[in-house]
């Protein structure tokens, strides 16, 4: 289909033909023409947040549950500038996302105009890809190129910068199948020689892990399906980061629950202890290796990824395969089962007696108590009061967000959004939204800390705007918990700026904002307050009132190796040098 | 398997102690980059190499096919062979980057540079930079009574040379291209 429209028409149109139903946004002057199209069609539903970082999030929430791309409409200069955290987020984690920008007209561009920034300039590094498209002609294709770029390959956000002369200007509009999408097309299928050399590696292994990422996710339902029945068939333990909780159910037999710095004790012992490490579409990042040098020193390394950049970037590997996880894992299951399906079962039997021992320390263990609300405890019994609902959790960024990857259990992917990469406190709200939006009869949970949630806190407007029922789960310990917890053990104590002063009273701000409040401080109250908020049909804010000097245990210092792990009951004093403190 | 020990306390190790767990053997590399000639591209690839720390010895650019608008940009790199690989790697994702080449590896090639130097002098001086001129094989592209300017192709290396043999004759301006370099062979 070639027909004539101006570009904010065709804007309308590409999404509608690339199967957009929601976009979140912003208005502004230099995206007028585009809103005044909005107005005049009911396909394509718009959300209006409340700050172009919190619509950047709610795609990302949109984009993390459903596995479809979000998207973001916002205006020039500051409505692009404000978008850039979300970007930068989603680029870390690689989140599809297309976010598209108004920009002053072609004519004024480099005048310093009204609004004017230089947006394709100032999000090159932190996009996959973008567009700043000068003609109204090459517009449509430029928009399905930009669907194309951030879904294919390794996801990532995109943007397309519109000036708005183009947006007024009357074009051809090119239907996507009718669009030349370039020559970026990402291998996907694996080669077949290192696939059966993988094979082999798994008969052969005598203490063998599989050590997997956000990149099972991305690849879809299917690769998840695909890990679970090599996971069962081969019996080997599972272990993930905190982007691939989900892929592998937390009730799954073999699973050792989250690794890294904050991963549990035989997570991170297995990864140290293994003689193979199968890692599947995870990159190696510095939470989850530890002191490089000590990473795994015994073990033979696979690693399946769909980034060639992300092979052999940290760790060498013996084994790099390059493809989609889903792709190369439905070779490595053909393989194996041609082969007989044959592992070295005494050998693992073996393993798992050493594993089971770890696992047996109980390393999340901690003191609870009658008089105040352990943050454990609390997620424990978010966890129990929840078991077998329908429910999407995000997190903000801190203590709170580690204890919820330890506490709460994941049986399926796309059900749990937390900034990882790039660790984005303010991320939970808005991403909360964007998760509620695709699912809104789901019961979709944010487990925040109180200083994280009030970064993005306007987005309590959205919520009731839209009558959104997040639950705003705010484990509050009047601290910046995190930072206080590395000073308590990096910086002699020396608590510089991690109180949260001057807290709003949370109750009041739910209720000034549209929705319920609700105080907890007794243990003995929790239960029924946690059902009241279930139950409350609207946005609830939860002010959990927590233990406020609580550490998150586990820990790996930084700079350390898997086998130095601080236990809950371990003394903590002078634990990072000098060497550790510089790392963040 | 024997316990793991779970040492208490401080190391006297950090991980930037470890960068390099491959040695600091530090190698030069001619990577040859065929990517889509739209804007931005040249900033997207060396706003990769700012933004990750990689070297960039020389550089050069310019649209090879007109008809497919294709650019070819020469980059002359260094860094650890793991440093290498990443930059080739990181180079290949960019979007609009159809091809990279590792000249160094799949060599051997011919490099080639172009420098312009402009000689003020009078007397013994002037005749001896065109003597020089004339063994490096550098033609006077413009000339006064009182400068020259020689235009000279070769290796970075020979083109060193010649700077450094003009200096004390009255070398006043020096414009060079950077490398362009291709394999050798069909
Ligand atoms: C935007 C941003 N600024 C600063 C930080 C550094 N930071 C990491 S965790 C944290 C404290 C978070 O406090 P809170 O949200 O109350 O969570 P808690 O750790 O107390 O559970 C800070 C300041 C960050 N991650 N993101
Ligand atoms: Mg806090």
């Amino acid at each position: 289909m070639t027909r004539q429209m101006t570009g904010a028409q065709m804007v309308i149109q590409a999404l509608k033909d690339q199967g957009v139903d929601v976009v979140f946004g912003y208005p502004g002057g230099a995206v007028l023409p585009i809103y005044d199209e909005i107005f005049q069609q009911n396909d394509i539903r718009h959300i209006l947040v409340r700050h172009e970082q919190g619509a950047t999030h709610a795609a990302e929430g949109y984009a993390r549950s459903t596995g479809k791309p979000g998207v973001v409409l916002v205006t020039s200069g500051p409505g692009a500038t404000n978008a850039v955290t979300g970007m930068t987020d989603a680029l870390m984690d690689s989140i599809p996302m297309i976010v598209l920008t108004g920009q002053v007209p072609t004519f004024m561009i480099g005048t310093d105009a009204f609004q004017e920034a230089d947006t394709v300039g100032i999000t090159r590094p932190c996009s996959k890809h973008n567009w700043l498209v000068k003609d109204t002609d090459k517009l449509a294709e430029t928009i399905h190129q930009a669907f194309h770029v951030a879904t294919s390959g390794r996801p990532g956000p995109v943007l397309v910068d519109i000036p708005k002369d183009v947006q007024f200007a009357t074009g051809t509009y090119n239907a996507p199948r009718k669009a030349n999408l370039g020559h970026y097309q990402p291998q996907v299928k694996g080669d077949i020689a290192a696939i059966t050399a993988m094979v082999e590696a798994i008969e052969q292994a005598e203490r063998p892990i599989f050590y997997t990422g956000g990149g099972v996710i991305n690849s879809g339902t299917g690769a998840c399906q695909l890990l679970r029945e090599l996971v069962d068939g081969t019996g080997f333990p599972i272990t993930s980061t905190l982007m691939g909780l989900g892929a592998y159910p937390a009730s799954g037999k073999n699973w050792l629950g989250m690794l890294g710095m904050h991963g549990t004790y035989e997570a991170n012992l297995a990864m140290h202890g293994c003689d193979l490490m199968i890692n599947i579409g995870a990159r190696f990042d510095d939470r989850i290796t530890g002191r490089i040098e000590d990473f795994s020193p015994n073990s033979k390394k696979i690693h399946i990824d769909i980034d060639a950049s992300s092979i052999n970037k940290v760790i060498q590997v013996d084994l790099p395969i390059l493809g989609d996880v889903g792709h190369v894992l439905e070779d490595v299951l053909k393989i194996w089962k041609s082969r007989g399906r044959k592992t070295k079962s005494d050998a693992i039997a073996k393993w798992w007696g050493q594993v089971n021992e770890w696992q047996a320390v109980k390393c999340l263990t901690y003191e609870n108590s009658d008089k105040v609300i352990k943050p454990q405890y609390a997620l424990q019994r978010l966890q129990a009061l929840t078991e077998g609902m329908d429910r999407y959790i995000t997190t903000e960024v801190g203590q709170h967000q580690m204890w919820a990857a330890q506490f709460l259990g994941f049986e399926d992917p796309h059900r749990w959004m937390t900034s990882g990469g790039l660790g984005t406190m303010g991320y939970g709200l808005p991403a909360s939204v964007g998760v509620q939006i695709a699912h809104p009869d789901s019961l979709v949970i944010n487990v925040a800390g109180e200083a994280s949630w009030l970064m993005n806190m306007q987005e309590m407007g959205t919520a009731a705007q839209y009558r959104l029922p997040v639950k705003q789960f705010i484990m509050n310990n009047e601290r910046l918990g995190m930072v206080r917890q590395w000073q308590e053990l990096l910086h002699g104590e020396r608590y510089s700026h991690t109180w949260s002063e001057a807290l709003p009273d949370f109750v009041k701000l739910a209720e000034a904002f549209g929705g319920k409040g609700i105080r907890c401080s007794d243990p003995a109250d929790l239960d029924d307050a946690i059902r009241e908020m279930i139950a409350y049909d609207g946005p609830v804010v939860f002010d959990c009132r927590i233990e406020k000097h609580e550490n998150c245990f586990p820990m790996i210092p930084s700079g350390k190796p898997h086998n130095e792990m601080l236990m809950g009951n371990d003394s903590t004093e002078g634990v990072i040098q000098s060497g550790g403190a510089v790392l963040v | 398997m024997s316990a793991l020990s779970l040492k208490k306390g401080a190391s006297r190790k950090s991980a930037y102690d470890l960068k390099n767990p491959l040695g600091d053997l530090v190698e030069t590399h001619t990577i040859a980059i065929l990517v889509d000639n739209e804007a931005g591209v040249l900033a997207r690839v060396i706003g990769l190499f700012a933004g990750r720390g990689y070297n960039i010895e020389s550089l050069t650019v310019a649209e090879v096919d007109h008809t497919g608008h294709l650019s070819r940009i020469t980059i002359v790199t260094t860094g650890t062979p793991a440093v290498i690989e990443q930059i080739k790697a990181q180079v290949g994702r960019i979007v609009p980057v159809h091809e990279v080449h590792d000249l160094t590896v799949q060599g051997p090639s011919v490099e080639r540079e172009l420098a312009m130097l402009k000689v003020s002098g009078k007397g013994v001086d002037r005749v001896e930079a065109m003597r020089l001129a004339d063994i490096f094989r550098a033609s006077v592209v413009d000339t006064t009574l009182e400068s020259f300017v020689f235009e000279i192709t070769g290796t970075p290396d020979k083109i060193d040379a010649f700077v450094d043999l003009m200096r004390p004759l009255g070398l006043t301006e020096i414009a060079r291209t950077g490398v362009a370099a291709m394999l050798r062979g069909a």
